[in-house]
């Protein structure tokens, strides 16, 4: 029973990075109609400044900051000068794109940092309230998750910026003719994304040790996690993330084994898009031909 | 809307390859006829190792094709080929390892196999539109290596370790290496494909893929089968990416999970957008890209070959959404008849 509790809490921590990209895949899916199969790569990518900087001997927190600032700036960018300039062009070329962006930062990362394994630290105490049941780290994680979904939802609820980039993801026609810089709302997107997942990637390279591939398990968990909720709506994300990281856990330890957990999350993809394509929480959608 | 770059230019481009333009086809004989002379040059003009590498090349032409029917003519993407290419070179392999098939015998049940497959995968697919079938597929491609490895398959599989298999050898005692006669098998069996593909893709089947990749309620509303019609094309492009998996196992006389992870997928998709999407001889562009810029790149870095990958699917998008083939063809096109008249002809 102990042991079951103990799965349940970190699969709900593994549940909140999860939560995590996956609210970054919403924030981008959201604003462009576009699955960005680059996002764990670029998270990847900010986690290794961080350790970087650390390196440098930054205290944690600065770190982290200049981090979270890196991301932002990288996915503005990223936005800009490759999104941007590609136009409207058709489904399958943006996804090119991605996969692109994909093998580009992750070769990038191994050009640059290398390819063995760094252990990278948690900022938080290996144990919290003296208790053995959830780890320092998975602990903070869950706490972080709950301070990012806040915050974000206290940003697109209550500040201009927000309602501005909410109104351009729903009618971009009318937001610009309203005198709301669309563009550059996509792009604050883009960069506000990319900062969630960073913050994914300095929650999760505790756990699994930081490497250029160490993304690949996280994101199609991500993936699973967003289409589980329903692409389009953040909320759902991060209960999808829950539900996700929970189920993860419980199966690894007690179903199938360690070895078959991508397998579990192949299984949870298409079972979602084959059941319920628009999530549990997602619109459906319908198109006028 | 239609779901892919090539789609603007190529209504032209479809019809010259149907009905060949008489002033191209002579030079379109010669170059064939070169192409097919260099072919056969090569086994007695190069060393066993770079036979080795052009037969790569083949097999890895035979696969981007695979790729490429289903990309590039129908428009549904694929992140998960490099799964299907396991699934060949397993069943290969576990035939020649556990059954003791001649290699040669394995093709046609690997081939079913994978038809069977793909068909299969491309049935619920069907409701997989665009990014959604590209997400399923990548979780696939994801996975193959842990499925490979896994202990309920040990037996067959052998693990992690893989199977090592033995290589061909000449029969009737002819005066040829091993690589030279496996050359020429690979080229015998990849110019038969590459036929059944140009033959194929020009026939009913091809014009409703197309259509479909075009306007697919439009195809349908014409008649076409739309659900039978892009599940059958699935299953091909798996059989012919299947069959050039079991022939990279007996190229390589190895095959281990990680060899197939997600990157082989990826590689894939470079050969097919590098080579051109929606073309029969882009493919062995795509694939010779594939196969000669690592061993080049190789010497920089060890991340050197996939950032150049990296670079080439992006700038191909932005420059060139066709191609090396849809670049020449524009050339010739413009050298043929002068500049384009404006607003398309």
């Amino acid at each position: 029973m102990y042991n079951l509790l103990q799965q349940i809490a970190s699969g709900i921590a593994m549940g909140g990075i999860y939560a995590c990209l996956g609210l970054a895949l919403v924030m981008i899916y959201q604003s462009t109609h576009h699955i960005n199969f680059a996002q764990g790569e670029m998270a990847m990518f900010s986690t290794f400044v961080a350790f970087l900087l650390l390196q440098w001997g930054l205290p944690y927190w600065a770190a982290a900051l200049a981090t979270l600032a890196f991301g932002f700036v990288a996915g503005f960018l990223i936005e800009r000068l490759v999104l941007r300039p590609l136009g409207d062009v058709p489904e399958l070329s943006v996804i090119v794109v991605f996969i692109g962006l994909f093998i580009g930062i992750n070769s990038l990362a191994g050009w640059v940092f290398g390819h063995q394994l760094q252990p990278f630290p948690s900022p938080f105490p290996s144990k919290l309230f003296g208790t053995t049941l959830v780890s320092g780290h998975e602990m903070g994680t869950i706490a972080v998750v709950l301070v990012v979904v806040t915050t974000l939802y206290g940003f697109l609820r209550f500040t201009k910026v927000g309602l501005a980039m909410r109104a351009s993801a729903e009618n971009p026609v009318s937001s610009r003719l309203a005198g709301i810089p669309v563009s550059l709302m996509l792009s604050l997107g883009w960069g506000l994304s990319a900062l969630i997942g960073a913050i994914g990637g300095l929650m999760v390279a505790p756990v699994v040790f930081l490497e250029p591939n160490m993304m690949g398990g996280v994101l199609i968990y991500a993936f699973a996690a967003a289409l589980l909720g329903g692409i389009d709506n953040p909320w759902g994300a991060v209960a999808g993330g829950l539900i996700v990281g929970v189920v993860e856990n419980l199966a690894g330890t007690y179903v199938v084994g360690t070895e078959l957990k991508l397998t579990l999350a192949l299984v949870l993809i298409v079972g979602v898009l084959l059941i319920r394509p628009s999530g549990i929480f997602g619109r459906k959608l319908v198109a006028r031909v | 809307m239609s779901t892919l770059p090539v789609s603007v230019e190529d209504a032209p481009l479809s019809a010259a390859d149907a009905t060949p333009i008489p002033a191209a086809t002579p030079w379109r004989l010669i170059a064939l006829a070169v192409l097919a002379a260099v072919a056969l040059a090569v086994p007695f003009a190069l060393s066993d190792y770079r036979i080795f590498l052009v037969t790569m090349t083949l097999i890895t032409a035979i696969a981007v094709l695979g790729l490429n029917m289903l990309v590039g003519y129908n428009g549904q993407l694929s992140l998960g080929h490099g799964a299907i290419y396991a699934l060949g070179a397993y069943v290969t392999a576990v035939l020649m390892e556990h059954a003791h098939f001649a290699w040669w015998l394995t093709l046609p049940v690997s081939a079913v196999v994978c038809f069977v497959f793909g068909f299969l995968f491309g049935w619920p697919a069907l409701r997989l539109k665009g990014h959604y079938l590209a997400l399923a597929t990548f979780a696939l491609a994801l996975a193959t290596p842990q499925l490979l490895k896994h202990k309920a398959f040990e037996a067959w599989t052998g693990g992690v370790q893989g199977i090592t298999l033995t290589k061909p050898e000449a029969p009737f005692g002819w005066k040829l290496t091993g690589d030279q006669w496996f050359y020429l098998m690979v080229l015998a069996i990849a110019a038969v494909l590459f036929v059944a593909a140009w033959n194929l893709l020009r026939g009913r089947l091809g014009r409703a893929t197309v259509a479909i990749r075009e306007q697919p309620i439009a195809a349908s509303a014409m008649g076409i089968n739309v659900a039978y019609t892009k599940a059958m094309t699935f299953g091909i492009s798996a059989l012919y990416t299947g069959v050039a998996g079991s022939l990279g196992a007996i190229a390589t006389a190895f095959v281990a999970p990680d060899s197939f992870g997600m990157f082989v997928s990826v590689f894939f998709l470079v050969g097919v957008v590098v080579g051109g999407l929606g073309t029969i001889s882009g493919a062995l562009i795509g694939a010779a890209f594939i196969q000669f810029i690592p061993n080049f790149a190789d010497q920089i870095s060890k991340s050197a070959p996939s950032a150049i990958f990296a670079g080439f699917l992006i700038l191909c998008m932005f420059l060139m959404p066709q191609g090396v083939v849809g670049l020449v063809r524009s050339a010739l096109r413009r050298a043929q008849r002068g500049p384009r008249p404006r607003g398309g002809d």
